[in-house]
């Protein structure tokens, strides 16, 4: 299956990723010729076969809900490129 | 000292003819003296290495002989450290100082360990050669005009040149085994699940495994001794007791069941690294193991339905590199999603876009059955075709690579890069264990055999190559430009 500009711009926004006018033709080529191998797949018949998520047929473990840890916030936030006072800053998003 | 293994380091330093003050320095001496030329390190820990190569003299000298006590490792920069940075190759992560170490860095801290620093790797460890890496692409040390094979291409430099004794590393589709071939020494990856995920940076969730880099299979063991096991933090990590690997390295392989699958001897595999293979299995009956020609059917089908399930995954987990919490943000953004936009474009590399973009698209509406779903169903094939052939035979034996390493850049095409991984996808697709060892050589490069075996089978597949390494040296073989003298 070819991408076309439109779906390229869509799976972009999607993704959050901005691509330019000038990285675009290669991008398309390059993600169409990776649909092209995945399309492999479709000539197989899986009408009854059981997806598999994950190679272990595992249930989710449960824990008793207690605190196991401390707080790292100030650890934690220390890491952001903008934090003050507890808060992760972003551009304005309210006017 | 330095182009020992672990196992002999470890008898050595208890033998007291060398402290790991001493080797730490020697490991240290050649990474200044060898980087530059190979760059397998993106960190190095100096000081912090030297200070916990003495606390671990100190330890023996109190009567501590843990296996890996003292031993210089490095880590793929893909494991969180505890205030070392924690690049993932990646200029996203340039700068990220972890405030944890993951759970396999600190288990290999309790069993006293020195961090000699972290590797070099694929970006987001997505790649099969180390060229997608930020910092630029690790050398192969027996020729550095060549691929040293990826993701975890840096620790496998860093093991091949005796840079550092043993090395972490993740396989995803292969990026242990593939490299570990490419440089001629030992890649083991654990059964998924096996070893806890914890700390270590997501790329795709239902395939990603850690594991080792080393000389030997036996070095492997001792590794998977420490690594594996339980983790309460990270919800695949299975509940099975670890079991010491080291037990039955040595067990008779007489009557061995070795599957060879004939699609891993079809069209497309060099005839130099077959001809090493089927000399490798002439070992194998020498030991009294009988070989059979096995079927996978569905093999051919594992690489396309990598490509939908570890983008997906991978689109998933890389979203959250959003420029808010920690890692790269962009200049000046005139509104979030401007920051949003450009801080992911300029923090992540063309192949990382790249699979951002595919697995976003086999997620989106509409498309999700058609490739999210088709993927799982035929994933369920692949693994059947294992469940089957594990009736009949012990281990499956066959090339890791269909070539010995190839040049930087003489790959541009990125399905032709997916393809290299076509013996070795499989196996994370079914969460098997497979180690990838030196069997010879082809035009000077070293060919690597794949041995996989079943579900959490580890101490079978590490008796295969460790048996194997016992009759042979090819293990022993040495790039010649790095050789401890040069």
């Amino acid at each position: 299956m070819a991408l076309d500009k439109s779906e390229l711009e869509k799976i972009a926004h999607l993704a959050r990723l901005h691509i330019t006018k000038a990285e675009s033709e290669e991008v398309m080529l390059r993600i169409t010729d990776i649909l092209a191998l995945i399309d492999e797949m479709q000539s197989i018949n899986t009408n009854d076969v059981a997806p598999l998520a994950h190679p272990l047929d595992l249930l989710q473990r449960l824990r008793t809900d207690e605190i196991t840890e401390r707080d790292y916030r100030d650890e934690l936030q220390s890491l952001a490129p903008e934090a003050q006072e507890g808060l992760y800053l972003v551009p304005k998003v309210i006017e | 000292m330095i182009e020992k293994t672990v196992a002999e380091i470890t008898a050595a330093l208890n033998a007291g003819d060398i402290s790991s003050v001493e080797l730490t320095q020697a490991y240290l001496d050649r990474i200044i003296r060898f980087n530059d030329d190979l760059n397998a390190f993106i960190t190095v820990c100096t000081d912090s290495a030297l200070s916990q190569a003495k606390k671990a003299d100190e330890k023996r000298a109190k009567g501590d002989t843990s296996p890996l006590l003292g031993i210089p490792l490095a880590h793929k920069d893909i494991f969180c450290t505890n205030g070392v940075t924690t690049s993932c190759g990646s200029r996203m992560l340039q700068n990220f100082v972890a405030p944890y170490d993951a759970t396999i860095v600190e288990k290999l801290y309790q069993a006293g360990v020195v961090m000699l620093g972290k590797t070099n790797m694929d970006e987001f460890a997505m790649g099969s050669s180390n060229e997608t890496s930020y910092f630029g692409p690790a050398k192969n040390p027996w020729d550095t005009a060549r691929v040293p094979g990826g993701s975890s291409g840096g620790s496998a430099v860093a093991v091949a040149a005796d840079l550092c004794a043993v090395a972490t590393g993740t396989d995803t589709g292969g990026s242990i085994r593939q490299p570990a071939a490419f440089c001629g020494i030992t890649g083991f990856k654990p059964s998924y699940g096996r070893v806890s995920r914890w700390g270590m940076i997501a790329f795709a969730s239902s395939l990603d495994q850690a594991g080792s880099l080393s000389k030997t299979a036996e070095d492997a063991a001792l590794m998977t001794n420490v690594m594996a096991g339980l983790d309460r933090k990270d919800s695949t990590s299975i509940d099975k007791p670890v079991e010491d690997y080291t037990a039955s390295l040595s067990n008779s392989l007489d009557g061995l069941k070795i599957g060879i699958p004939k699609q891993h001897f079809a069209e497309g595999l060099s005839s130099e690294v077959e001809q090493a293979i089927r000399e490798a299995l002439v070992e194998y009956e020498n030991l009294g193991a009988i070989i059979k020609e096995i079927d996978l059917p569905n093999n051919h089908l594992s690489v396309s339905v990598y490509y939908v399930i570890a983008p997906a995954e991978a689109s998933a987990n890389l979203s959250r590199y959003d420029g808010v919490r920690y890692g790269y943000r962009c200049e000046d953004p005139a509104d979030l999603e401007d920051m949003y936009k450009r801080t992911r474009s300029e923090g992540f590399g063309e192949e990382v876009k790249r699979r951002i973009m595919v697995g976003t698209y086999a997620l989106s509406a509409g498309f999700y059955d058609a490739y999210y779903r088709k993927a799982q169903k035929i994933r369920r094939l692949i693994k059947n075709d294992f469940v089957d052939a594990f009736k009949e035979v012990d281990v499956i034996i066959g090339p890791t690579s269909p070539h010995t390493a190839f040049e930087i850049g003489s790959k541009t095409d990125p399905v032709t890069m997916y393809l290299e991984d076509i013996y070795t996808i499989a196996v994370n697709l079914a969460g098997l264990p497979g180690i990838s060892i030196p069997v010879g050589t082809a035009e000077g490069l070293p060919v690597g055999m794949h041995i996989v075996g079943n579900d959490f089978a580890e101490a079978k597949v590490l008796n295969v190559a460790h048996l194997f390494q016992q009759q042979t040296d090819w293990h022993r073989f040495k790039p010649t430009a790095f050789e401890k003298e040069s």
